[in-house]
């Protein structure tokens, strides 16, 4: 890789500029669309991304030019008018929220459809442009500020994404409780709704301003996919828009680098590479992963079966006419696979149990951590029968599952509620 | 007589012009723990947010210390049910606790050295001070319920409304959250909460809001709190409101 990415022909000004723009539209629209994902309204960016082109197409048709400020207005409308008509529709129609969305967001998009076909004169509409943004064009169409040639994007963009920190950082507590508890934020003044409304005005902004840049697709996904990242790596607010603006980044750097080699579209790629780093971070992320929930898993897997190791020793060793139990008869007895033999080992290398003529026994420090486990179960035992009355054939199951996870704690206050020295209510003593 | 902590007047509230709450006319001392009770379906929660705004009235208005709620807001704070919001969201206890003082801040001000010292003083009078670094995901529901009254606590006001606080929690949490009420009731505070236990409300409460859509009682619980109240309470819907309520959200004319 170190050799591919030293290749000359890769850093251009051009190829530059491609990754700035995408880097700055990327960040721009994961800001946002962490508050999207914190609200359960993914969807509203994917609506709203649709819904703004009604929106543009009123402002091409009134002013007939492709002058930014009355996009941008058109834009905002058409975003603040379909959470109007999708929560309207939701609370006083009693249409399901989705439907409401979909409903909602289908028709502006066709009508915007419709208004640019019949009143614009001279557009180009193209689909594909739509979906892919022509961000291998943008470094071409450029402006002159300060004996510098800007791209036009790089002057679209840049102040939307400016505009995204400044409302970020100045609404920062007023979002974050609203986001949090809606209800409690209204009581304290801050208009939950009044809130949503201005989040909204921005995705339907940033949707815009992204737009002819990088294309639909990377805009809805650029809402979400870096958002949604953020939250499985981070456990804070803030780490969470930073992680997600970083995801942003990257996405637009590696996409721009691997679409140069595959040469492919720019914005599909980044929005391969943005799903790619979702789906590491589903599987490795330290806390809530897919990799370290399976590790904790096997983890309590292997130390339950260690436990009933030493345990069904301590009932052997009790037995008046001990039969020793061989190691084919305990993996057996433990449900057989891997896990028996692996929890055997780790017993045997930490001085629990040691094998002694083709027999599993238990050394002195095994039988004192199999002797807790013990009483623990038939304490565990003996409150089921005097407290909820279960009879003494419904005991065993329940406490055998509950032992493992019994500690100091809650045995010490079973043995202040419990006559330990009376026996289980098979009558067997509770060892001490 | 002193000006009441709340006052409720003639009071409907609606959802699709159906009336779940009917003409409910209260008034409530300062200093007083009030537990609201009454059957699923009676609208206690209902109550509570309209009583907050965050429910719009048909009619009849709601007073806090003799003056409309929006001007005195400052002195509500507010218990959601612990369901209510997602436990996921990335914050800690400690941030949540910190929300508290914001309505206090107001729009645009960030919270300083003296509202993150509020937040541990009130996570330490729950005793979740320990926690404050932890994700709020990680706590047990007990714990969940006292980091949402630090959160209130935080909000340093005058009337609290705290909707199910007892709801799935740890004996250890519950007279916790007992022992929080008597105290803020010895500051002057006066606090309302949806309880679903009859067995405790003599012990936690002094005064009690009987409620089956409309007001069934509301005063002492020495008084108010009577098999005869409770019978009206429980004993069933009142069919006639019922169907009335229906014909309205129908839009007919009550025959």
């Amino acid at each position: 890789m170190s050799t591919l990415l030293m290749a000359s022909e890769l850093w251009h000004a051009d190829g530059l500029w491609i990754i700035a723009i995408g880097a700055l539209t990327n960040t721009a629209c994961a800001l946002v669309g962490c508050f999207l994902v914190l609200r359960r309204m993914s969807m509203m960016g994917d609506a709203l991304s649709h819904s703004v082109l009604a929106g543009l197409a009123v402002a091409f048709a009134m002013t007939q030019s492709y002058s930014i400020v009355p996009l941008f207005i058109g834009a905002i409308a058409a975003g603040l008018l379909t959470t109007f008509l999708t929560q309207t529709l939701h609370q006083y129609a009693r249409v399901p929220s989705d439907a409401s969305m979909g409903v909602v967001f289908t028709s502006m998009f066709a009508l915007g459809v419709i208004i640019i076909k019949k009143f614009v004169t001279g557009v180009h509409f193209d689909i594909a442009c739509v979906y892919e943004g022509a961000l291998g064009l943008t470094p071409f169409f450029t402006r002159e500020i300060a004996g510098r040639e800007i791209p036009l994007a790089v002057l679209t963009i840049a102040p939307v994404l400016l505009l995204n920190i400044g409302v970020l950082s100045l609404l920062w507590k007023e979002w974050k409780v609203s986001s949090f508890d809606p209800a409690l934020a209204t009581t304290m003044g801050f208009s939950a709704t009044l809130l949503h409304y201005v989040l909204m005005a921005l995705v339907a902004l940033t949707t815009v301003a992204s737009f002819e840049a990088v294309g639909s697709i990377l805009v809805v996904a650029m809402l979400i996919v870096p958002a949604a990242t953020a939250h499985q790596l981070s456990d804070r607010l803030a780490p969470m828009v930073i992680v997600a603006a970083a995801v942003a980044v990257l996405s637009s750097f590696l996409g721009y680098v691997i679409a140069e080699y595959r040469n492919t579209n720019y914005a599909a790629m980044m929005t391969v590479v943005a799903g790619a780093l979702y789906a590491l971070a589903v599987v490795f992320s330290p806390r809530h992963g897919l990799l370290t929930t399976l590790w904790k898993n096997i983890q309590l897997s292997l130390r339950v079966v260690k436990e009933d190791l030493l345990a069904m020793l301590y009932r052997v060793e009790e037995l008046e006419a001990a039969q020793p139990l061989t190691p084919a008869a305990a993996r057996e007895a433990l449900g057989g696979g891997w896990l028996p033999l692996v929890a055997a080992k780790m017993l045997q290398r930490r001085g629990r149990i040691r094998l002694e003529n083709n027999a599993v026994q238990l050394t002195k420090k095994g039988r004192t951590a199999a002797r807790k486990l013990v009483r623990s179960h038939r304490l565990w035992e003996t409150y089921l029968v005097e407290y909820l009355g279960l009879p003494l054939d419904h005991i065993h199951e329940p406490a055998h599952r509950v032992e493992h996870f019994i500690d100091e704690r809650i045995r010490g206050k079973l043995e202040e509620e419990l006559d330990a020295s009376a026996g289980d209510p098979h009558g067997r003593e509770i060892p001490e | 007589m002193s000006v009441p902590a709340v006052e409720i007047h003639d009071m409907t509230v609606a959802y699709q012009r159906r009336p779940v709450l009917w003409d409910i006319d209260l008034q409530v001392p300062e200093g007083k723990l009030v537990g609201i009770v009454g059957p699923n379906g009676a609208g206690k929660t209902t109550l509570i947010k309209a009583a907050l705004g965050l429910t719009p009235l048909a009619s009849g208005k709601v007073e806090i210390y003799g003056k409309p709620y929006n001007e005195q807001r400052h002195l509500v704070g507010y218990v959601p049910q612990r369901e209510s919001v997602d436990w996921d969201f990335p914050v800690s206890v400690r941030d949540v606790v910190l929300m508290g003082t914001y309505g206090k801040l107001g729009w645009f001000r960030r919270p300083g050295k003296s509202e993150r010292e509020t937040a541990d003083r009130c996570l330490e009078q729950v005793g979740m001070l320990p926690l404050a670094k932890r994700q709020i995901r990680q706590l047990s529901g007990g714990q969940q319920q006292r980091v949402f009254l630090a959160r209130a606590l935080a909000e340093d006001a005058q009337v609290y409304f705290l909707d199910e606080p007892f709801a799935g929690v740890d004996a250890a949490t519950e007279s916790a959250i007992v022992e929080l009420m008597q105290t803020l009731r010895s500051d002057g505070k006066t606090v309302f909460v949806v309880h679903h236990d009859l067995q405790t409300v003599r012990d936690y409460f002094d005064h009690v809001i009987l409620l089956n859509m409309r007001l069934i009682a509301c005063g002492p619980v020495e008084t108010t709190f009577t098999n005869d109240n409770l019978q009206k309470t429980y004993g069933g819907r009142l069919t006639i409101l019922d169907e009335a309520a229906e014909a309205m959200r129908q839009g007919d004319s009550i025959r």
